[in-house]
């Protein structure tokens, strides 16, 4: 699995731990929501950033009020056909107001990305031989989009009125 | 009609060339029938029994005569000839090769048409009814609703993968053509007490093998909400719609689950957060859409019927087209004509390349270069002076485009069935033809007066079976075609789904056994009745009577 985040291929500086390994007392640490849960006071004052992992069975209402105190949300796609984080990411963006990283990972598709981007993630973990030239592909397939969706790009229908008034 | 401007052009553009370079992957073997699948069924295309299969989105049935050039052409060029207008109000064709996607695709942008999620798990064309903007009950024409809604469904990128596929469909006027209360959202317009007009909203309608009718999830909303509250809907649907089980994941189970009102809690809480929003369409860009769909010029006219008299008398043949065809028109000196694709004999929606091209130029020449296509499979012409009526007829009529059936038994909607599809079960060609063959005589047709016979050769309901007035369904026996019958079933305004009559049966039983409904219904009618009004009045058991002799044992298995 690489890497990108920003749009750009990065190392991971998250250790990704299970519900039944312990905690290290420190280094960046991603956890499921349950060890959030358990165990956030713990959490919260250790040094290193933290990040949360949730499935796509758990709705991020239940960590609404705590995105101040995470760095990191990651949202998992079982398959590419489960299509709930994109709803998750961007109540996670737009609603709870979250602005740290939030990653897709799982089964995450080159040519989902560009949706991917548009709710609000900003790094995911690919499998690909050459990640980079993937993401960029992928990035540049559209210009024009009909929605806005939380991200700085304009819809076509703003972008109509601009015109428009500059006429 | 809508036409596209530099955004529109340029995403479908872009759209192409994604297309092209994913098909050349797959063609280089560099990605795999998995991985490619979920990309060409949201671009329209799937892999049928003998070849690919494409299908093209007509919006909301609006097509223009130069698009119908351009799919003649791809007929001719990159299919066997013909096309399938379907009940989505689309157009498929069932010959394509694969390496000629991304070229076809290129010859549909250069005409503004696309087939971008005419497939997969997302939002599909968005229909309505055939006669928007011209029916004389309309309230207001539904389209600028429809090309917004369009837009905002397009490339969404919260919900492109939804649990299952969704279908909205929008009328403007009391009287339903548009089969809205079996879809996943229909959009219904009233006036409220005010008499502002807005949007009745029903939810969680559609067929397939759990047939339902919608429910009004919301009885009026100001048409500037309606985007806000589409997205609600989906995105109570894209969180809580079931995953586990592709029978189980359509809207209409998590409505049923749930229970309309809880249902609706969900969806006004989600509705209360992001309805002042930018997806509160602006005045300004409602009326920039809308401007596409203003009448044309219509030539100073008045109504002529009367004159028509002495022809009606002469030409039978022109008086029956007139009757069962041509439709009252808003506007005085115009009447709105449809073109039956429904000769008897003929396979229900299907057109040649040659008559493609002959009607698009009668679009051009009778009606403003502009045409619809109707969820029951037909065309439709909205703006032809009546002072030509009688020449537009004499030309379809040299088309076999002619047949006066409109409504009637032979007006039959058909899936492609088992002579192309992976999913049928059974083939519904053979039987639409065998039944509009058996109603050729038009005297005879207008005799049994508005019946809706609809055929699908699986449960997956393409062929709308569960409203049609009779529907058949074909099913697999041990290996064998049986076709099982329902009565009472409706798609207007008072939607109701049909009632199983008995045990299949083989197809060769299936034209006598719709002859001794028809006769019952006839026998049994009282002044003015339709089949339907017959059959909600005496009820199911004189037709399986009928059809199954005093052995009602019969009729009790189950096929």
């Amino acid at each position: 699995m690489r890497l990108i985040k920003d749009r750009r291929i990065t190392t991971n500086p998250f250790h990704r731990i299970s519900a039944d390994d312990p905690i290290p007392a420190d280094g960046a640490l991603l956890v499921p929501l349950i060890v959030w849960q358990d165990h956030w006071e713990r959490l919260v004052t250790r040094p290193d950033p933290i990040g949360v992992l949730l499935t796509s069975h758990e709705h991020p209402e239940v960590i609404g009020d705590d995105v101040d105190q995470l760095d990191l949300i990651a949202l998992e796609f079982p398959t590419f056909r489960d299509g709930r984080a994109y709803s998750y990411a961007r109540l996670i963006r737009e609603r709870y107001g979250f602005a740290g990283e939030l990653r897709a990972v799982g089964d995450v598709l080159l040519e989902q990305l560009h949706y991917m981007e548009r709710v609000g993630f900003n790094s995911f973990e690919i499998d690909s031989e050459d990640p980079m030239i993937d993401f960029e592909t992928a990035a540049k397939d559209f210009s024009v989009w009909y929605q806005a969706s939380g991200d700085d790009r304009s819809a076509a229908a703003s972008l109509r009125q601009a015109i428009k008034r500059d006429d | 009609m809508y036409r596209y401007d530099e955004f529109d052009q340029t995403l479908v553009n872009e759209r192409v060339t994604q297309f092209r370079r994913q098909v050349a992957r797959r063609l280089d073997g560099e990605m795999s029938e998995d991985q490619f699948k979920p990309l060409r069924l949201m671009n329209g295309l799937y892999l049928q029994l003998h070849a690919y299969m494409l299908r093209i989105n007509v919006p909301y049935g609006c097509l223009s005569a130069t698009q119908l050039r351009r799919l003649a052409h791809i007929a001719r060029r990159y299919d066997k000839g013909f096309g399938h207008f379907t009940t989505r109000q689309n157009l498929q064709f069932n010959w394509i090769s694969l390496i000629d996607t991304p070229d076809i695709m290129a010859e549909l942008a250069e005409v503004e048409m696309n087939t971008m999620q005419s497939s997969g798990n997302c939002v599909r064309n968005i229909t309505a009814d055939h006669y928007a903007g011209r029916a004389k009950d309309e309230i207001e024409d539904p389209r600028v609703w429809c090309e917004l809604l369009r837009q905002y469904s397009i490339l969404n990128p919260e919900f492109s993968y939804l649990p299952r596929k969704f279908k909205l469909a929008l009328t403007g006027a009391p009287n339903d053509r548009a089969a809205v209360a079996v879809h996943d959202i229909g959009l219904r317009m009233h006036h409220d007490e005010r008499g502002q007009p807005g949007f009745e909203v029903i939810v969680g309608g559609g067929q397939g093998r759990t047939p339902v009718i919608g429910k009004t999830i919301r009885p009026w909303i100001e048409p500037q909400h309606v985007i806000s509250y589409v997205e609600a809907i989906l995105r109570v649907y894209n969180l809580y719609g079931r995953r586990d089980n592709i029978f189980k994941a359509r809207i209409k189970i998590l409505v049923n689950a749930l229970g309309i009102e809880q249902f609706r809690e969900l969806v006004d809480t989600e509705w209360e957060q992001i309805r002042n929003t930018d997806l509160r369409i602006p005045n300004a860009e409602r009326d920039r859409i809308n401007a596409y769909f203003a009448l044309p010029e219509y030539a100073t006219a008045e109504d002529i019927a009367t004159e028509f008299s002495a022809l009606r008398a002469a030409e039978p043949a022109f008086d029956a087209w007139l009757r069962s065809n041509v439709i009252e028109h808003k506007v005085a000196g115009y009447a709105i004509v449809n073109i039956s694709l429904k000769a008897p004999g003929r396979i229900p929606g299907d057109l040649s390349a040659d008559k493609m091209d002959r009607v698009a130029d009668l679009a051009d020449q009778f009606s403003f270069g502009e045409l619809r296509v109707s969820h029951r499979q037909n065309l439709t012409f909205v703006d032809v002076r009546q002072a030509d009526l009688h020449t537009l007829w004499q030309q379809l009529e040299s088309l076999e485009l002619a047949t006066p059936n409109i409504g009637l038994a032979s007006d039959i909607i058909a899936c492609p069935g088992l002579d192309y599809c992976a999913l049928a079960n059974a083939r519904s060609i053979p039987i639409a033809q065998d039944i509009g063959l058996h109603f050729a005589d038009s005297e005879k047709l207008q005799q049994v007066g508005n019946l809706t016979i609809n055929i699908s050769g699986c449960m997956n309901a393409c062929g709308h079976h569960h409203v049609g007035n009779i529907g058949i369904l074909g099913v697999d026996k041990r290996g064998k075609e049986f076709f099982q019958l329902t009565l009472g079933g409706s798609s207007d305004e008072n939607a109701s789904l049909g009632d199983r009559l008995g045990r299949g049966l083989p197809q060769a039983e299936v034209p006598a056994a719709i002859e001794l409904i028809v006769d019952t219904y006839l026998a049994a009618r009282r002044d003015g009745e339709t089949f339907l009004q017959t059959y909600r009045r005496i009820g199911i058991n004189p037709f399986r009577d009928a059809v199954y002799g005093a052995d009602n044992n019969k009729s009790r298995q189950v096929a």
